[in-house]
């Protein structure tokens, strides 16, 4: 029966993949996109990794969307037509391909129990983590303590992300707040805007908050508040979200969430323990663990949260102040 | 009466796949973009509503159902007010509805 659910899903997948190839239009194209991304977290579901399957759903099925867009809004929405013969290129991916599936022939079955990835260090981290750090989620625990190095070097690399969007876009203050006619009429949205507004950001909360012991963490958590903010920038357009969280505010917070995760480690060790070795944070293990845990992974929403925001801001901006 | 709600939520599960499959084929075959907003809106209403209420007929009284019951909340107030913003962005954009004008 899974089998089934999985033969759908790919095949849907691969349908999906054509089609945004053969696709000239790029508004068609990002809502494509959008579509494979939340097939792949149906299949990450089925796989039982719903911690990446809630990551796959806010980032690829709703953030890069919505980037995707302001990317077209700022352009074209008609891919160029190709001004070569497309057979070299076809040439070089299908060699690519065969390779690729030729190396998959030595790979473990699919779901096989006895592959290297399940006997290496996973074991290890199942039969520890309830006495180590005693939370039930064994992700958060592998994610945020266990491979701590791991995640304080991801929140760098999305914090250095935002630094390379703000250095390439910029962010062009507007002098007025600049409203179309259509955003005036929009009554339904504004209200279900105001009411779920709150909701989403409750949510988020407990997204971050509650990821010890179900699925998320501080990256999900951290993509929701956004989604929230970024949902008022819509309905009520920038310069009014502007004025519940600033740019400047912005750009202080995502390095505040660096500085807190990487502050977490310097007291471990002032305390006298290793670098990101939570233990010694409380006087009980246990509780230490929980602490360090529940510190970095608000400095991960933290960082995730306003370097998004800084990058919709910096598209919508330009959009706003050019030819519009 | 462990039969009689497995039976009441087979009857939803049903009935909102059939709203789905109607949805999709209206999507499908619809002239203009009006019509196949109206056809997505019960995809989005009754069709994902009714599979929701089939598996909280599953859950019985469990923080499943709760949750379940909040997504309903959430599909019942955002599916709607998608459609509706589609509609009157399309409005905006000067799409002109397909309109019937031969006699009667």
């Amino acid at each position: 029966m899974e089998y089934l659910i999985d033969i759908v899903l790919l095949g849907l997948l691969m349908i999906t993949g054509f089609a945004i190839v053969r696709m000239r239009s790029l508004l068609a194209v990002a809502m494509l996109t959008s579509i494979y991304s939340l097939l792949s977290a149906s299949l990450f579901v089925v796989l039982d990794a719903v911690d990446v399957a809630l990551t796959e759903a806010a980032i690829g099925a709703g953030i890069s969307t919505i980037l995707m867009l302001a990317t077209v809004a700022l352009t074209t929405d008609v891919e160029k037509a190709p001004r070569h013969t497309p057979l070299l290129p076809l040439l070089v991916v299908t060699a690519t391909g065969a390779a690729l599936i030729y190396g998959t022939l030595d790979m473990p079955h699919y779901g096989d129990p006895a592959a290297p990835v399940h006997q290496h260090v996973a074991p290890t981290y199942l039969h520890d983590t309830p006495a180590d750090i005693g939370v039930p989620n064994v992700v958060t625990s592998v994610l945020a303590s266990y491979r701590g190095y791991d995640t304080l070097g991801e929140v760098t690399v999305i914090f250095t992300a935002g630094i390379g969007v703000l250095a390439l876009l910029g962010y062009r203050t507007r002098r007025r707040n600049i409203q179309g006619p259509g955003i005036r009429k929009l009554v339904v949205l504004r209200v279900i805007a105001k009411l779920f507004f709150p909701l989403i950001l409750l949510f988020a909360l407990y997204v971050l908050f509650h990821g010890d012991y179900g699925p998320g963490g501080g990256f999900q958590a951290g993509v929701i508040f956004a989604t929230g903010f970024i949902l008022y920038a819509l309905a009520f357009g920038l310069g009014n979200a502007q004025r519940v969280i600033p740019h400047q505010l912005l750009r202080i917070m995502a390095a505040v969430g660096v500085l807190i995760y990487a502050a977490v480690g310097i007291e471990s060790m002032l305390l006298g323990g290793k670098f990101l070795e939570y233990r010694v944070l409380a006087k009980d293990p246990v509780t230490g663990q929980h602490l360090g845990i529940m510190l970095i992974e608000l400095g991960v929403g933290i960082t995730v949260a306003a370097v998004i925001l800084i990058i919709y801001y910096g598209f919508v901006s330009r959009r706003h102040s050019g030819d519009m | 009466m462990e039969l009689v709600l497995d039976v009441l939520s087979w009857i939803c599960l049903l009935g909102g796949a059939i709203f789905l499959l109607i949805g999709a084929i209206g999507v499908l075959r619809f002239p203009d973009f009006y019509t196949r907003l109206h056809a997505v809106s019960i995809c989005d209403t009754l069709g994902a509503g009714l599979v929701l209420l089939g598996l909280m007929l599953q859950g019985g009284l469990s923080l499943v159902t709760v949750k379940l019951l909040l997504m309903f909340y959430f599909m019942v107030f955002t599916g709607p007010t998608a459609v509706h913003a589609l509609a009157e962005a399309a409005l905006q954009g000067r799409l002109k509805p397909l309109v019937d004008n031969r006699e009667p």
